[in-house]
């Protein structure tokens, strides 16, 4: 029982500063290491700390000194227990072409359900077309969609185009921002145990399928084509590229098949989500690029052809990229 | 790790030992989400004057930088500040509160991150009212991005050092006598109920007679039933001169003790 406080204080005194001084080192620099003997230094003093602090909280009563040595048990504890690899020097390359194509691998089932959902929402909405060509009204969230494609296709080819003029930047900026604000919504209604993701992604597939069955069934399969693919093809897996994160979450949420406790789940699997919609940012600024000064001009200014070899180089350099980059460093990165 | 004050969230680390986080309610956050948001503001003023130059070249590039930087301000303010200042923003550090590991472990990145994303949800379908429904439900206070990165907000706790020197010290403290069961009161007695005895004998001046008897009379009772008092201790003595007794020994155990408690990092009592 301690009694005299004042001299627990003034005996215990070097060893919470020093540890203060160690834990204050580590906080500042990620970066920093210790070396083993000052590993065993640092949880020696851990060790005798928590000691202390167990002897306070059951044997005296002093609120300062109590809160203090509190503050400094939990900021050791957030270092000494920590067992996942140490943060490292962030490497935009190393990141982009290595870890993001190893997570999306790692999470490929959770892409294919995303875009499993995408695609029966594409079959409902061309089924929806198909049988009431009327419903474009209702279902394109676009005006210059609501026309019949062959009118909107002439007065594209006749020089529509023009009217973005001036603001093709303005434009470019509104869908990169735009739609990454999709993007994280899709992904954050994964905290709907994937519920929510699933209907933005049906309900997009939808849109899309309904599109794609007005053009064709009005023969302007060719315009589609070189409307969308230049873009679409990194657009479109985006999306479903958060959707896929969306899943992740979902999955970490239900935990089904997993024993960790759900926090824990969530905290391991939080870089995962983060590799995945950094990702999808990256995609859909590229997709906004190409959208703005490339998919909205037409023949007779751009070929067809071009822009549909465009779009499908982008699409084997996109498959290429998720497929086989960052292969050879599987293994050496959490 | 359990919940035990309504707004408090304890971690039992494996040696045995416990500390407390207290947690920081929906009105904390929303005021710092406040002071956030009038600097994202400030932010976007700031923007519009740095590209101005590129106005007088191009208005549609001017523009198009605009809602780039505006929206790398908005979603990146609150992700890179909480980052560097190890789960502070702006308004959270006027506040006094920070983002904190639920495991009390070293806030990650990609959690910084993920709980900021997570605000698209959260603010549905205005003014964070998803969010502090999740709050209101959640045992450690958290809006839907906080479950997400499992992650909490708790208050940086500032005890300024109370003025004891308005607390005379007792002529004579019976306490005193009985180390044992001085002791035995620092054991029990609770931060929270320490404080509430001292700002009792701080303030007993502002009562009425009435109240300064009742209030006294309150908590010499409780405080009597912790302890087992031999007769000698509490002979003659008032309910309100006992709590001067209590506040005596449970505060002037130790002359070192900080004047103030500093940011994240509490200062150094020594």
């Amino acid at each position: 029982m301690i009694i005299d406080l004042d001299r627990f204080v003034r005996e215990e005194r070097p060893t919470w500063q020093e540890l203060e001084k160690m834990v204050r080192r580590l906080e500042d620099d990620a970066l920093a290491r210790l070396n083993l003997e000052e590993a065993q230094r640092f949880h020696y003093l851990y060790e005798r700390t928590t000691s202390d602090l167990a002897r306070l909280s059951t044997f005296a009563f002093d609120p300062d000194t109590r809160r203090y040595i509190e503050s400094l048990v939990g900021r050791a504890y957030a270092l000494i227990h920590d067992m996942r690899e140490q943060p490292h020097r962030f490497r935009p390359m190393h990141w982009f072409f290595g870890t993001l194509p190893r997570v999306f691998r790692k999470r490929w089932r959770a892409f294919v359900v995303a875009s499993g959902a995408v695609l029966i929402g594409s079959l409902f909405g061309a089924a929806v077309i198909m049988v009431d060509e009327e419903m474009r009204t209702v279902l394109f969230p676009f005006s210059h969609l609501h026309v019949h494609p062959s009118e909107r296709v002439a007065q594209e080819e006749e020089g529509a185009p023009e009217s973005l003029d001036g603001v093709r930047a303005t434009f470019s900026s509104q869908l990169m921002t735009h739609n990454t604000r999709v993007a994280i919504f899709c992904m954050a209604l994964g905290i709907t145990w994937g519920f929510g993701t699933l209907v933005i992604l049906f309900y997009n597939g939808v849109i899309l399928g309904a599109v794609a069955a007005d053009y064709i069934m009005a023969g302007e399969l060719l315009f589609l084509l070189g409307w969308l693919l230049p873009h679409g093809v990194v657009e479109i897996p985006a999306f479903i590229i958060a959707g896929q994160a969306g899943l992740v979450l979902a999955h970490s949420l239900i935990g089904r098949g997993d024993r960790r406790p759900l926090g824990k789940r969530l905290r391991d699997d939080a870089g995962e989500l983060a590799t995945l919609i950094g990702g999808v940012a990256i995609l859909l600024v590229w997709a906004g690029i190409v959208e703005a000064f490339l998919s909205q001009y037409h023949e007779p200014l751009v070929p067809y052809g071009l822009k549909i070899a465009f779009g499908l180089v982008e699409l084997v350099l996109l498959a290429a990229f998720l497929i086989w980059c960052g292969r050879r460093g599987r293994g050496r990165e959490a | 790790m359990m919940r035990t004050h309504p707004l408090e969230w304890r971690i039992r680390t494996p040696e045995g030992v416990t500390f407390t986080y207290e947690l920081a309610g929906p009105i904390y956050r929303a005021l710092a989400w406040g002071i956030d948001v009038a600097v994202i503001v400030v932010v976007g003023w700031g923007i519009q004057i740095v590209t101005l130059p590129v106005q007088f070249i191009s208005m549609d590039a001017a523009a198009g930088l605009i809602i780039l930087l505006y929206f790398l301000a908005s979603v990146g303010y609150a992700v890179l500040l909480e980052w560097l200042w190890r789960g502070q923003t702006l308004g959270k550090r006027l506040l006094g509160i920070r983002v904190q590991d639920a495991y009390g472990l070293r806030l990650r990145f990609s959690q910084v991150l993920i709980r900021n994303l997570f605000r698209a949800v959260d603010n549905l379908p205005v003014l964070y009212l998803v969010g502090v429904a999740s709050m209101l439900c959640t045992r450690r206070a958290q809006r839907l991005g906080d479950v997400a990165g499992n992650t909490m907000v708790v208050r940086i706790p500032r005890p300024l050092r109370p003025d004891l020197s308005q607390v005379t010290p007792p002529i004579y403290n019976s306490l005193r006598d009985q180390p044992h069961i001085a002791a035995r009161y620092r054991q029990l007695v609770t931060p929270r109920e320490a404080s509430l005895a001292l700002q009792a004998v701080l303030r007993r001046d502002q009562l009425d007679a009435a109240a300064r008897v009742e209030v006294f009379q309150e908590l010499a009772r409780y405080f009597r039933g912790l302890v087992h008092l031999p007769e000698e201790v509490v002979r003659g003595v008032t309910d309100e001169q006992y709590i001067r007794n209590l506040v005596d020994v449970l505060y002037h155990a130790s002359p070192n003790v900080p004047k103030r408690e500093g940011d994240v990092v509490f200062r150094s009592p020594l």
